[in-house]
């Protein structure tokens, strides 16, 4: 198939960045996003032109690094499907292509797709975290977790941190991301003793890095690949309230 | 000659032992000692976090945009440890058996024992920190079994066992990084290490996003830098995965040991066009209700479900009809490359067989089925468009997981003193051959349980060595050879990207180095390695600067793979039996199965670079089994 | 940061507890001025009788400023949010497609907001300013004649399209906010979660149908 494809182009980070237009040919329908994006690599680098940068690694939609606004969409059209899980066999022939890198002010743009996704890492740093060192575990089948419950903190230790949740709001709120480490952590029992300092840390750190608020308006659950809930959110405004009514 | 420090005493004592009697850091004196820990995986994660915790001042580097993105987090399946909460017999002399038999009696009887010895504690220990394992509905953990064993001792967390896993070793880090006692460097790469009077001292990185080069210095460096699989080119690794780290220590004078044994992993998605640039693994576990098959005619054009029962080779049930359809991986493997081979692949590059669901189907109900491998089944007709619950998924073998790697002691200090190799990224516990669930387990075990007490044991005598100086002439010297090789690599100005030297060099590697090996295809791949290498540095084109620059990154990486492959083909040539996942087809038995000479190849091949155009040199460290007898391994 | 600085979620429970307020408000509101459905002559005594109530009552007084503070804060923390959100999000896409995963109303609380602060400001201007400040006729019982002054603004038909279509804007600005503003209370559970929705919906259908409807009747059946 033949696409055209407009991508976002920006040197470094301080430099001013534009949209620039590409097409290619002989494009393969089989063929994931990356690859497609790795076919017009080879071909600027045949004529001597800078490769575009994109984040990217294990390519099988679990590392998190990934993550193109294409189209308008964060990750692609499909629902729940990182960029690397997506192929071409879902663009049209001929299509024009919108290549973006995810924008914030928290994640700023490093060169051409790649951004800086270290307010994630600060928000862990907060307290995302049970703090117990290496030797001081007890046995494991000590402290019993409820099937429901062991299931439910799976469902939010799920994220990838790929930052589409950010990505995709109108506010860039890392709310999705941040709600489903402190609801993944407060639903066990081992983690639910230092829920009101960490959920509290947490979200100033979140405030810290400059991310927006949630306005609940759920186009993170829509486009997240781990398809986390939003009412993580909400788990981590009631913790977060009960954190303030209860403080010393 | 090789000291492998293994204790003596009886197997059961010999790591109490050396706990007991190894020399520890005083509480105070730690926060004088640096460490440098390469990698963020869950070996790296987890003895970075666990020497913070303890008080040393750790630096960690990781090449991806943060530690949790290194590749551990894409183990699926699960994580072993004999708890025996199934009571169905485990135990630790069980499970080092199992999988000092799984590794084909060509790894040590200690560190095997240790292996399993510890793996009840990293149980506890990733509980503790929230990894939301399987339970049962009493909440309890519970178990599957898994290829290879008797006993049901794998723990798992879904299907992202090594997700959960990492994140837990990630908190821990992170915890430590807002202690202050870990300085995090991500977007980093280690591009050489630096020794000063034979001890490892530092390294040397480059920051990839701005392009500088940077010096650190420590007391002990820390290579957990995962497998090199990624050589094959396609693979189930990630795009970044890479040898570079143990390559450069390689040349500073650590030895590789058993660089040929690359587990191929039996069910990957098979490779659709030259485009592609990554193998997606299929979990094993399908194979507990899929059938494997190929047609019996060559040349059928019939689509699978209209091949007749009769017309179709279900080899592995026919080979080994005791364990069939879950043979171990390298057995499964290897049939179906033989099938592959003798004209019956199918799909249109005639590269793959069938994953047959349908008789499961039948019998369980297409809802059972979706239960148990929903997210499979998604996952398969995401990449490939194809509804599996109709036909049959299209499966091949793909690299996986690089059992040699750095040679360490019982110690997991590698042939310089000061420098350790945790995970994958050494040789040490799996043999020629791991078994599944053990790979997360090896990492974590290394990390959370052996290095914090064998690192002490060698730190305890660097405290008088006072701040390493990074202005010292060792630094200067490898920091001028690391720019003036980017400038080499810069200045080539020829014509063919990195990726076309990566893709041409695992092609070779898959053909002549991969499920089977032969003496003569062997020379064939070191002439050939030798060429391409020499293309290489005639005709790389590297567009861009010195900053960021994807294409120098990669190209650095394949550099180092060009010597690797060629030292993977000679550890292949002069192991002149098959043993694992190595297999010599000059060594097999009369109906094609595996033939282990263990009168001469009971040993570690430990390998000494001596320069890029001269051959390797080869130690060997003889494997005594003292406790266990080596057995053929029968799954007919 | 200052310590001074109110972290996000505070200032979303502002949002959330002054918005629930101002829907409580509106019950109360709507419960009264169904009284304008009431038979004509009924109608006009006992919705006098019932404003000159709500004024004179101490009660009611604290209730009232309650409620300008709630319509202050809803509108001032609006703004706020709004900044730091616009800041958050400065960098703009070049093609954006985002909204085909979130409903529209849920994207434009903040248009939707202020065509209902519009709407309050006539409102207030037409009946509160003038039943407070202005000049009302008594009728027979002595109070304020407001119910006069309802049935003359109400036939002119500019206006109660006017307001019908403010009742439209309010029914859309309820549907997000009543149950986003529980989320940010923090009801996480997933029962409760269903349910505040479903009643969110059936509470600003009702609400915003009675409230239109007032003037329509009186429009075109009086």
């Amino acid at each position: 198939m033949h696409i055209r494809l407009k991508i976002w182009r920006q040197e470094s980070p301080d430099a001013a960045g534009s949209m620039k237009s590409y097409t290619l040919d002989q494009v393969d329908p089989d063929m994931s996003f990356l690859e497609m994006l790795d076919m017009l690599n080879e071909q600027l680098l045949q004529h001597g032109e800078r490769v575009i940068e994109f984040d990217h690694d294990c390519r099988e939609g679990i590392c998190g690094q990934c993550g193109i606004m294409i189209n308008g969409r964060a990750h692609g059209p499909l629902k729940h499907t990182t960029t690397c899980q997506l192929h071409m066999r879902t663009f049209r022939e001929g299509e024009e292509i919108w290549l973006e890198p995810f924008r914030a002010t928290a994640f700023p743009v490093k060169c051409d797709l790649k951004i800086d996704r270290s307010a994630f890492d600060r928000i862990i740093q907060a307290g995302g975290y049970i703090s117990v060192s290496t030797g001081a575990a007890p046995e494991a089948n000590s402290i019993p977790v409820g099937h429901p419950v062991a299931e439910a903190a799976f469902d939010a230790a799920a994220c990838i941190g790929c930052g589409a949740c950010v990505a995709v709001c109108k506010n860039s709120s890392a709310a999705l991301f941040t709600g489903a480490k402190i609801s993944h952590l407060v639903l066990l029992p081992q983690g639910e003793i230092e829920s009101q300092a960490r959920v509290q840390r947490m979200v100033n750190q979140m405030d810290a890095e400059g991310f927006g608020h949630c306005s609940n308006t759920e186009a993170c659950e829509a486009e997240c690949p781990q398809q986390i809930s939003v009412l993580h959110i909400a788990r981590m405004n009631w913790e977060f309230n009960k954190a303030q009514v209860l403080k010393k | 000659m090789l000291e492998s420090k293994i204790p003596g005493g009886p197997l059961e004592d010999k790591w109490s032992h050396y706990k007991a009697h190894a020399k520890l850091v005083n509480p105070a004196n730690r926060k004088k000692l640096d460490v440098i820990v390469v990698g963020t995986g869950l070996a790296g994660s987890a003895i970075a976090a666990s020497l913070g915790e303890m008080g040393y001042r750790v630096k960690s580097f990781c090449f991806q945009d943060t530690p949790r993105r290194a590749h551990s987090v894409a183990a699926q399946g699960g994580v072993n440890a004999c708890k025996n909460y199934k009571n169905d017999g485990d135990g630790v002399f069980r499970m080092f058996y199992d999988t000092i038999k799984g590794g084909d009696f060509r790894a040590r009887e200690a560190n095997v024992y240790r292996l399993a010895e510890c793996s009840a504690s990293l149980i506890d220990q990733a509980v503790a920190q929230g990894v939301p394992f399987g339970r049962e509905y009493g909440g309890y953990l519970n178990n599957r079994s898994f290829g290879g064993v008797q006993v049901s001792r794998t723990f798992y967390a879904r299907g992202q066992t090594g997700q959960q896993l990492l994140l837990g070793a990630y908190q821990a880090l992170m915890r430590q990084v807002n202690a202050g006692s870990v300085q995090l460097y991500a977007r980093h790469e280690m591009l050489d290490l630096v020794t000063i009077d034979g001890k490892a001292r530092g390294i040397i990185v480059r920051n990839m996003d701005t392009g500088a080069i940077e010096r650190h210095g420590a007391h002990a460096v820390v290579l957990a830098t995962g497998g090199f699989g990624k050589i094959y080119y396609l693979s189930t690794l990630a795009m970044g995965c890479n040898g570079s780290a143990i390559w450069r220590a390689h040349k500073r004078g650590a030895y590789m040991a058993s660089p040929s044994w690359t587990q191929i992993h039996p069910t990957s998605l098979p490779q659709s066009g030259e485009y592609q640039s990554k193998l997606t693994l299929m979990s094993e576990s399908l194979r507990n209700d899929g059938r494997i098959w190929v047609p019996k005619n060559k040349d059928e054009s019939r689509v699978p479900n209209q091949v007749p029962e009769e017309e179709r080779d279900y080899y592995l049930e026919r080979r080994y009809p005791a364990f069939g359809n879950l043979s171990p991986r390298d057995i499964a493997s290897r049939a179906a490359k033989e099938r592959i081979d003798a004209g019956y692949g199918i799909g249109p590059l005639k590269n793959a067989v069938y994953l047959d669901f349908s008789k499961a189907i039948k019998d369980q109900g297409e809802e059972k089925i979706k239960e148990k491998y929903g997210n499979l089944f998604r996952m398969y007709e995401k990449i490939t468009g194809v509804n599996a619950y109709q036909e049959p998924m299209r499966i091949s073998p793909a690299a996986h997981f690089s059992m040699g790697g750095l040679w360490v002691d019982y110690e997991l200090m590698t042939t310089i003193p000061g420098l350790y190799a945790l995970g994958e990224a050494n040789f040490a516990d799996h043999g020629a051959n791991r078994l599944g669930a053990n790979s997360l387990l090896q990492a974590c075990v290394d990390g959370y349980f052996i290095a914090p007490y064998t690192m002490a044991n060698y730190l305890a005598d660097e405290i008088k060595s006072g701040p390493i100086d990074i202005r010292h002439a060792a630094f200067a010297a490898a920091e001028e050879q690391v720019e003036k090789q980017l400038q080499l690599l810069m200045g080539i100005q020829g014509n063919l990207s990195t990726d076309y030297f990566h893709k041409t060099l695992g092609k070779i590697l898959y053909d002549k180095c991969g499920l089977s090996r032969s003496g003569k295809g062997l020379e064939e791949a070191i002439r050939e390695i030798a060429d391409l290498r020499e293309m290489f540095y005639q005709r790389l084109y590297i567009p861009g600067g010195y900053a960021m620059n994807t294409e120098l990154e990669k190209a650095g990486r394949v550099a180092d793979y060009l010597e690797l492959g060629t030292l993977m083909c000679y550890d292949a040539l002069t192991r002149e039996e098959s043993c694992g996942a190595h297999f010599r087809v000059e060594h097999q038995t009369p109906d094609g199965e595996a033939l282990r000479n263990d009168r001469d190849f009971s040993f570690i091949s430990a390998w000494q670079w001596e320069g890029a155009d001269t051959p390797p040199k080869l130690h060997k460290e003889p494997l005594h089994f003292e406790f266990v007898t080596p057995a053929v391994r029968s799954y007919k | 940061m200052g310590q001074w600085k109110q972290k996000t979620l505070n200032r979303k429970n502002w949002m959330a507890l002054t918005g629930l307020f101002l829907c409580f408000f509106l019950v109360i509101h709507l419960l009264g001025n169904l009284q304008l459905l009431l038979p004509d002559e009924r109608a006009h005594l006992q919705f006098n009788a019932y404003s000159h109530l709500l004024s004179g009552n101490i009660l009611i007084k604290i209730i009232s400023w309650v409620l300008y503070a709630s319509i202050t804060a809803h509108v001032i923390y609006a703004v706020v949010l709004t900044v730091t959100n616009t800041r958050a999000s400065a960098k703009k896409y070049h093609y954006d497609k985002r909204g085909a995963v979130s409903k529209w109303y849920s994207r434009n609380m903040g248009v939707l907001g202020t065509i209902i602060f519009i709407f309050l400001v006539i409102h207030f201007r037409d009946f509160w300013y003038v039943y407070k400040f202005g000049q009302l006729p008594l009728d027979s019982a002595g109070n304020k004649d407001l119910y006069r002054l309802v049935t003359a603004v109400y036939s002119e038909l500019w206006y109660v399209l006017l307001y019908v279509i403010c009742m439209i804007a309010l029914c859309y600005h309820l549907l997000h906010g009543f149950f986003s503003a529980a989320r940010t209370l923090g009801v996480y559970h997933p029962r409760y979660a269903g349910w505040i929705s479903i009643f969110g919906w059936v509470f600003s259908i009702v609400i915003c149908a009675g409230f239109a409807l007032i003037p329509l009747y009186v429009h075109f059946l009086k």
